[in-house]
This record gives structure tokens, C-alpha cells and sequence, in this order.
């Protein structure tokens, strides 16, 4: 039989504000265990939460940028549980009345454009950490993490394969940091997902018993972790055993996941109005001002690129899927970088890089780029060169002149020594030689490169490609 | 001696701060024996202060009508580094990393903290006989309450031990035992008083208040502790500058309404002929009383216990036993750890609350307690202002009875409960109210009259009380008392 995945994603995301969302301490990631707290984030008894205004705003960007509606009116709620790493024992988030409802966000997957339904964007409070101590006696709580704002963000099972649930967290998380709503780290935990899924026969209606697998913190484990559910529960089914609707959890080390719990033991949260704070109430000219101010979208820039730039579709497209390969790039072009040449490095060396160290952003800035673009186009290093020098400078981030420098890689224009190895290649490649001088052209590009390779890249092709044509006229 | 005369005093340098304060610590030393209204008490400091406080006096710097004054609160209000237990062994060793916005305001207004008040535990009770730690008694019959839960506040007021107490007030907690104990207590709006510090009962009814020998009292330290907090987004922006403003204007174009159903059935006969002798006194005074129908009144009870248990039962979460508090020695598990930690930690009173607010919360029951009693909440609202377009002031009782005998009740806390009737309402309503001495019964136990106000409008039912006072023989009260 053949099977359809039905995806629905919660996404977790950290908001860049500089306080928490109910106390003024920071949000600072690390820090000494339990030095960012204080009493109201800590719960203790009489403390009160006031609702950091900024959060409410970095929401309503969100919502705004994920094309929801903003809710006039919206309220805080309690989620009772109990759990060590919840000081207050209530989790304050949203229930009923979410701040961002009914947007929508359209991915490209295979080329294809699809519209993924965003049910609700809701505020909440994080949790603390707990942390198994070193002597094994027990467990450890860090509340620095208590209290930092976070928004949830909901989507329609409108997804149908783990492909197009990366897709959707990318872009999702794309629009998040162009807003500047959160840098999105996920290696820090500032985005995180929730992966629902189930299966059905292709053309049934209804949805199957769906799956959950929270906190999956990187696109390579919400892609592994999708297709592995996917095939364990089209075999569970193809045995003839039921789905069973519960939490897994997701062990990215060892490609599996287990199963935690079920829901039908899963907490009774009781939802109830926060009466701490008071109801959220927007108007219209609050809600305008802020889409006014938003700032540019990935789409914008897409535009620019284009138009502007002269880039291709391609080329903009893929510059902007993330905000700092976006802003990286911009600033080598504002540095005074060819558009076409500075996206190719970018696209080329630089994501290769980025990939091989699975960094989220370049460790070094957009002027820099420019730099070594100038030094390819004044001649002073080759173009493969320039690949080296880039790599180094994504280690060592230093300039790319210094590294030139340093490493003694700029073009060698000395004729006599280029003179000497093109006589050394000619007398080691007779073969070669002699299929040039039978009229075979092209022989010659072997030879360049034996050149090119003797002068570790250095030599200037230009002076290497008229030496060696002399010598080898000679010889006719 | 009241707070006003008492300033007057310390401004002439009649009387010195040390003096004054040593006088209430010799006070306490005599009485509390007997009464039990303290938890704690902070002698040390409350001396120290008292000799900086008489260097403002003697500066003639930043002297308000407070500095100097010795004055106690309840202990569900955070005093950094000092116990506050709730009057529970949940927090018996509980010492907040903070003051309370209140014990800050008290602070700067140079009043004199003598200590820390006996309460019904987590505030949950009439009679402060949930206390876990002593029974508060009622400084007029030493069998008796002193109701609750401020009864800690209310008996240390009466017998003089604290020139003026904060109490808290969620169902009638301020004014329930202030009747009972024959001295003035004010509940206000909700909102006028910081709640940050103040531990929480049920967060959208708890409100803190004074407790005062007279009218003019609680007024002043309405004005000493009202106010916008930025650590309470639910306190009033409202900045009234003087409570006491109304207090000698002409009343005669004051309207009163009197609920019938207050007056019906469970009340008293002994309280019903004081309260109409007050509507009498009134009266005499040219005011215009009115019966009126309160005809949600019967279902205000049902609402408070339903909304204030679920709130109840999350704020009272965090006792979990890990954090601070108690902690049980007796658990090989988390859950364990839990569940042992409260069952050892919490009194009986506090477990039933939880226990009602958990299931009153729990999926299958939201719609049928909770939102109904929030829809009931708006209906009583609306009563409320319905009469309040006419009258400027509710009169009428502020409990069924007098003070009743020490665990005469505590087996029953439904009839309990029922003793919160004219009370819980203006909690419902976020109303003003202020309960007034009134008269005595054939015990010669005190009487409470209760005004309600308006929101916001603490000025008139301020004046409508001093007006009551100075006709009545009720004035200085406690000097009756043992
Ligand atoms: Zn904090």
C-alpha cells in the first residue's frame, strides 16, 4: 500500500529581547548556573510577572511576518504541571486567546511553491534546566533559562514529507531573524521543533494516529528524525500493530527514537486566566505602527537582489534563505564587492565551509570578502589562491592581505624563475610537447597547468600561458 | 491611642520613638501571652529604627503622618531576610530574598514595624484557628475568635498592641475579623495596593488593607500604602492624593442602600437590631436609606469558593519541597518527594482548597465551576453598579454573628464558609468596603457595620463611616477591650 506523511510542526522560538519576559534579568545565554535569576523569576512566594513590552512587539513581528492576524485582545494563561525545572509550577503561556492566529508561509521544495497553514503564534515563559550533578546523587536546577521569552508557533498538518518540514522550518526561521525577532541559533536552543506526524493510506481522508517528538534542535536531526517515524509507522502498520499516540524522543546519535510516554497518562494542565497580568489590548495604530516598522523580509531583499544587483533568481534566492549569509553578503557589496562575484564565493567556497563546520553564520565580516575580491582583481593573487586564502580566512579570520602576506601566496610575476620550471615541464613532458607540435592545441592546457602546479598556483597564467607558447614556437 | 494623636505627641516631643516603641514591646510582653497575635517579632531592628526615626523627627525631615509609629503586619507580606510563614509549616523557616512593595512603603513612611501577625494559614479561613502554629484569641472573650483570616491583625489592633496592622482581605479576611474585634477595617478597591510581596491566596481577589483603631486611621495609612507599582501590573494607575479628603464634608446628600437579602435569613438577631440601629442613626442624620434587592448575594458564595480555589491551587503549586519551605525527609522518588513534602507541609484547611480548586480546574469541569463562576462574577458586577447609579454606599452587616467560641466551627468549614456571605461579594466585584464598629451583642462581643463603595471611591465610604463614628458611642472602642 502506498502511504502519505501528514506533518504538523510546533516551533519553538527564543525572542532576542536583552530582560526576560517578567523580571529585568538578562537573557544572556550561558552564565554561572543561577546568576540571571531573581525572585520574581525564581517564583518565590509574593512575587509578581510584569509582561516585558518588548515581547508582545517581537510577537506581533512574527505574526505579522508569518502573514497572522493580530488579536485585539489576547490574555496570558496558566499551564499547571509540576516539574523541578518549573519553579512556579505553572508554566504562564497562552490557551485560548493567542496574540497571532490564521497566517501562513509558503515554502519551495523540488521547485515547487506550497502554502503552509500557521494556526496560532502564542507568548510564553521557559523553563529552567536541570542538571544531573557529578556525584550521581541526584539532580541539579540551573533557573537561568526561567523566564525567557519564547513564542510558539503552530502549524496547520499541512506538510506531507520530511523535506518539506525542513523547508518550512528554514523559511520560518529565516523571516524570524530578518525581523530580528531572535537570532535563531539552534545550537544554543533558541529555535527549536516539535515534530507531529502520522500516516495514512494515500486518497483516506482521515488523519492517523499521530506522534510527537519534541525539542529537535538542528534541520539534520527535524529531516532524520521525520523520515525514520515516517518508515516506523508504515512498518508498525504494515505488521498489523496500531499507532500509538505519545511522545518519542529523538536520539540523533543513534538515528532512533524512543518512546517516553503516552498521552493518555499526559497531564491534565487546567488552563486558567493568568490574574497576575493584565489582558493584552492592541489597537489598530499600535498594530500598523509596528508593520510599518518591520524591517525588510527575505522576499524584499530577493527583489533587490535582482533588480538592484543584477543577480540571478537562483543566486538571490539561495543569498537569502538565511539573514546572515543575506547581511554577510550585503555588506561586501556595501564594501565595494562585484554582486556576481561576491554570490559566488558566498555560494561556492563559503557554504562549503559553512557546511564543513556546520556553522549558522560566517565567523568573519562581509568587508573582508570585498577585500580579497580587490586582490583577485588587481592581479595580485590567482583565483585558486583566493579559495585557499578564503579557507584560511574562515579559521583564522584574519585578513586576507595579512594571510597573503604571511603565507607568500601572491602571484609570482618573476619571468626568469617561470622561464626555468616551463624548460624543467617542457623536457619532463615530451609526450605532451610532441602532441602539441603535431597540431593537438590543446596539449598546451596540460602543461599550463604542470606549470601552475610547480609554482604551488602562484605563477601568473597569463605570463605562464605567452612563456610557454614561445618556448614551444621555438621548438617547431 | 490613635495614630493621629499619637503623631501629635511625637511631633511635640511629648514622647520619644524608644519610648513609644518600648512602651508596645512592654505592651505585647503583658497581653500577647493571653492573645497570641504574633508570630514573630523584630525587636532589635524595630529599636534600631526607632532611634533613626527620631532623628527625622528631631531634623524635622521627610515626617509623615506615620513616622513614629509602631505598627505590625500580617505574615503573608515579605519582609526581607525576617520569617514569613503564612501561618503555615509549609514556610515556617521561609526568609524572603525581598521586601514587600507595602513593607517598603511602611518603611519610608517611618512607621515602626513591631512584628508579624497570626493568620488562618495561607489566609484560608474565618477564624485564624488554621494557623499552624497558635490560635489567635479575640482580645473581648479570650474563648472566643478573632475571626480571620487577619485575625492576628485584628486582635493586636484591639488590644492596643500595634497602634495601627495590615491585614489582607480576599473573601472578608480584613473586615470579618476587624467586626469581631470591634476596630475599623478597610478593604480597598482591588488594585489600590500593591500585592507584590503579598503572599498569594487567590490573586484576582487578594487585596491588603488597614486595620485601624478609627476611620481617620485607616485613611492614613490608605495614604501611606496606596499607589501604582510597576511590580503589579494589575495595581491602579489612580493617584488619589488624600483618603481622608471627604471626611468633614456635609453628608446629608448621601444615599444609602440597605440589601434586603442581607438581612434575611442567617443573620443573627442580636447583629440585625445593631445594623438597624445604625441605618437609624443614619437616618437621624438626614441620610437617605433604601432597601434594595442583592439577588446574586445567594450565589456569591459559590463563585468565591470555586474562583479563589483554583487560583488557590496554583499559587499554592510552588510548594513543591524543593525550592524552599518545607521539606519532607520521606520519599524515594520525585513524586514521592511531592506528595509528602504537601501533605506534611499544607493544614487541612489549605488541602481541601487545593483539592476544590484542582478538580474545580480539571478538563470535563472548567465550564461547569470555573467560567460559570466567572460568568456569575460579571453578573454580580453588573448588580453591583446597577446599584451604585443610584446609591453612594451599601450598608449592612459584615458577618451573621459576633465573635463565636474557639472551635465552635472548625468541624464544620461549610457553615464556616456561610459566615463569609456579606463579604465575598465586594471581593467578586473588586469594591471598596470598610467594616466599622457598630454595637455590642448580650455578650458584649462587638458588632461590625460594613459600607460598600463604589470602586475607587474609598473617600466617601471613608466620610459615610467617620460620619457613623462621631455620632456613636462606638468611638475608641478599644479601650474596652481586655
Ligand atoms: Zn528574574
Amino acid at each position: 500500500m502506498e502511504y502519505e506523511v501528514v506533518i504538523g510542526l510546533e516551533i519553538h522560538v527564543e525572542l532576542a529581547t536583552e530582560t526576560k519576559i517578567f523580571c529585568d534579568c538578562t537573557t544572556a545565554f550561558g552564565g554561572e548556573v543561577n546568576t540571571h535569576c531573581c525572585p520574581i523569576c525564581t517564583g518565590m512566594p509574593g512575587t509578581l510577572p510584569v509582561m516585558n513590552e518588548k515581547v508582545v512587539e517581537y510577537a506581533i513581528r512574527a505574526g505579522i511576518a508569518l502573514n497572522c492576524e493580530i488579536a485585539h485582545f489576547s490574555k496570558m494563561d496558566r499551564k499547571n504541571y509540576f516539574y523541578p525545572d518549573l519553579p512556579k509550577a505553572y508554566q504562564v503561556s497562552q490557551f485560548d486567546l493567542p496574540l497571532c492566529k490564521n497566517g501562513y508561509v509558503d515554502i519551495e521544495v523540488d521547485g515547487k511553491i506550497k502554502r503552509i497553514g500557521i494556526t496560532r503564534i502564542h507568548m510564553e515563559e521557559d523553563a529552567g534546566k536541570l542538571i544531573h550533578d557529578q556525584w550521581g546523587t541526584g539532580s541539579l536546577i540551573d533557573y537561568n533559562r526561567c523566564g525567557v521569552p519564547l513564542i510558539e508557533i503552530v502549524s496547520e498538518p499541512d506538510i506531507r514529507s520530511a523535506e518539506e518540514a525542513k523547508a518550512y522550518v528554514e523559511k520560518v526561521r529565516s523571516i524570524i531573524q530578518y525581523i530580528g525577532a531572535s537570532d535563531c541559533k539552534m545550537q544554543e536552543g533558541s529555535l527549536r521543533a516539535d515534530v507531529n506526524l502520522s500516516v495514512r493510506p494515500i486518497g483516506q481522508e482521515k488523519f492517523g494516529t499521530r506522534t510527537e517528538m519534541k525539542n529537535l534542535n538542528s534541520f539534520k536531526s527535524i529531516l532524520r528524525a521525520a523520515e525514520h517515524e515516517q518508515r516506523r509507522q508504515i512498518s508498525e502498520i504494515e505488521h498489523g500493530n496500531i499507532i500509538v499516540q505519545e511522545t518519542r524522543r529523538w536520539d540523533d546519535t543513534k538515528g532512533k527514537s524512543y518512546s517516553m510516554r503516552s498521552k493518555e497518562e499526559a497531564h491534565d494542565y487546567r488552563y486558567f486566566p493568568e490574574p497576575d497580568l493584565v489582558p493584552i489590548e492592541l489597537t489598530d495604530e499600535q498594530i500598523s505602527k509596528i508593520r510599518k516598522e518591520l524591517p525588510e523580509l527575505p522576499e524584499d531583499r530577493v527583489n533587490k537582489y535582482i533588480n538592484d544587483y543584477q543577480l540571478p533568481e537562483y543566486d538571490a534566492k539561495l543569498l537569502t534563505v538565511s539573514k546572515n549569509i543575506s547581511d554577510f553578503f550585503e555588506q561586501a557589496v556595501t564594501s565595494g564587492a562585484n554582486p556576481k562575484k561576491a554570490s559566488n564565493y558566498i555560494m561556492g567556497d563559503l557554504m562549503k565551509l559553512m557546511n564543513q563546520y556546520d556553522d549558522e553564520a560566517i565567523p568573519f565580516d562581509g568587508d573582508k570578502l570585498a577585500k580579497l575580491i580587490s586582490l583577485v582583481e588587481a592581479g595580485t593573487i590567482s583565483q585558486n589562491i583566493a579559495s585557499k586564502v578564503l579557507s584560511m580566512m574562515y579559521e583564522t579570520r584574519k585578513d586576507p592581505a595579512a594571510i597573503v602576506k604571511e603565507e607568500n601566496l601572491a602571484v609570482v610575476n618573476d619571468e626568469s624563475a617561470l622561464s626555468e620550471m616551463i624548460e624543467n615541464i617542457i623536457a619532463q613532458h615530451t609526450k605532451s610537447v610532441n602532441d602539441y607540435l603535431g597540431g593537438n592545441t590543446k596539449a598546451i592546457g596540460f602543461l599550463i597547468g604542470q606549470v601552475m602546479q610547480k609554482s604551488k598556483g602562484k605563477g601568473n597564467p597569463q605570463m605562464i600561458s605567452r612563456l610557454l607558447e614561445e618556448k614551444l614556437n621555438k621548438l617547431k | 491611642m490613635t495614630i493621629e494623636q499619637l503623631h501629635g505627641k511625637l511631633i511635640s516631643k511629648e514622647i520619644k520613638v524608644e519610648e513609644l516603641v518600648h512602651q508596645y514591646y512592654e505592651k505585647i510582653e503583658a497581653k500577647d501571652k493571653d492573645i497570641s497575635a504574633y508570630i514573630s517579632l523584630c525587636k532589635d531592628n524595630a529599636m534600631k529604627n526607632a532611634v533613626l526615626i527620631q532623628e527625622r523627627i528631631n531634623q524635622n525631615k521627610d515626617i509623615t503622618p506615620l513616622t513614629g509609629i509602631p505598627m505590625a503586619i500580617k505574615d503573608n507580606m515579605c519582609t526581607k531576610d525576617s520569617k514569613t510563614t503564612c501561618g503555615s509549616k509549609m514556610l515556617e523557616n521561609f526568609e524572603p530574598p525581598y521586601n514587600a512593595t507595602v513593607v517598603e512603603k511602611l518603611e519610608s513612611s517611618g512607621s515602626i514595624l513591631l512584628g508579624k501577625l497570626n493568620m488562618d494559614e495561607f489566609a484560608m479561613g474565618g477564624s485564624t484557628e488554621n494557623s499552624a502554629f497558635k490560635k489567635t484569641k479575640n482580645p473581648y472573650d479570650l474563648s472566643r475568635v478573632p475571626g480571620g483570616s487577619s485575625g492576628g491583625s485584628a486582635a493586636c489592633v484591639a488590644a492596643d498592641m500595634a497602634v495601627f496592622t495590615l491585614g489582607s482581605d480576599t473573601g472578608g479576611s480584613i473586615r470579618q475579623p476587624a467586626s469581631f474585634c470591634g476596630v475599623v477595617g478597610l478593604k480597598p478597591t482591588y488594585g489600590t495596593i500593591s500585592r507584590y510581596g503579598l503572599v498569594a491566596f487567590a490573586s484576582s481577589l487578594d487585596q491588603i488593607g488597614p486595620i485601624t483603631k478609627t476611620v481617620t486611621d485607616a485613611g492614613l495609612v490608605l495614604n501611606a500604602t496606596a499607589g501604582k507599582d510597576k511590580y503589579d501590573s494589575t495595581s491602579s494607575e489612580r493617584n488619589i492624593a488624600d483618603y481622608n479628603e471627604y471626611l468633614k464634608k456635609d453628608i446629608k446628600n448621601i444615599k444609602l442602600a440597605v440589601p434586603r437579602q442581607y438581612l434575611a435569613s442567617g443573620i443573627s438577631a442580636e447583629v440585625k437590631d445593631s445594623i438597624l440601629n445604625a441605618i437609624n442613626e443614619y437616618e437621624k442624620m438626614g441620610i437617605v436609606c433604601e432597601y434594595v434587592d442583592l439577588k446574586l448575594a445567594d450565589y456569591a458564595i459559590a463563585a468565591y469558593y470555586i474562583i479563589s480555589s483554583a487560583e488557590a491551587s496554583s499559587n499554592l503549586a510552588r510548594y513543591d519541597g524543593i525550592k524552599y519551605g518545607y521539606h519532607s525527609e520521606n520519599y524515594t522518588n520525585l513524586i514521592e518527594l511531592y506528595k509528602n513534602s504537601r501533605s506534611e507541609g499544607f493544614g487541612a484547611e489549605v488541602k481541601r482548597r487545593i483539592m476544590l480548586g484542582t478538580y474545580a480546574l480539571s478538563s470535563g469541569y472548567y465550564d461547569a465551576y470555573y467560567k460559570k463562576a466567572l460568568q456569575v462574577r460579571t453578573l454580580i458586577k453588573n448588580e453591583f453598579d446597577k446599584i451604585f447609579e443610584t446609591y453612594d454606599g451599601i450598608i449592612g452587616p459584615t458577618a451573621p454573628t459576633t465573635a463565636y467560641k474557639i472551635g465552635e466551627k472548625s468541624e464544620d468549614p461549610l457553615e464556616m464558609y456561610l459566615g463569609d456571605v456579606y463579604t465575598v461579594s465586594v471581593n467578586i466585584a473588586g469594591l471598596p468596603a470598610i467594616s466599622i464598629p457598630c454595637g455590642f451583642d448580650s455578650h458584649h462581643l462587638p458588632v461590625g457595620l460594613q459600607i460598600i463603595g463604589k470602586a475607587f471611591d474609598e473617600r466617601k465610604i471613608l466620610q459615610i463611616a467617620y460620619a457613623y463614628e462621631q455620632q456613636s458611642s462606638f468611638q475608641g472602642l478599644i479601650k474596652e477591650a481586655k
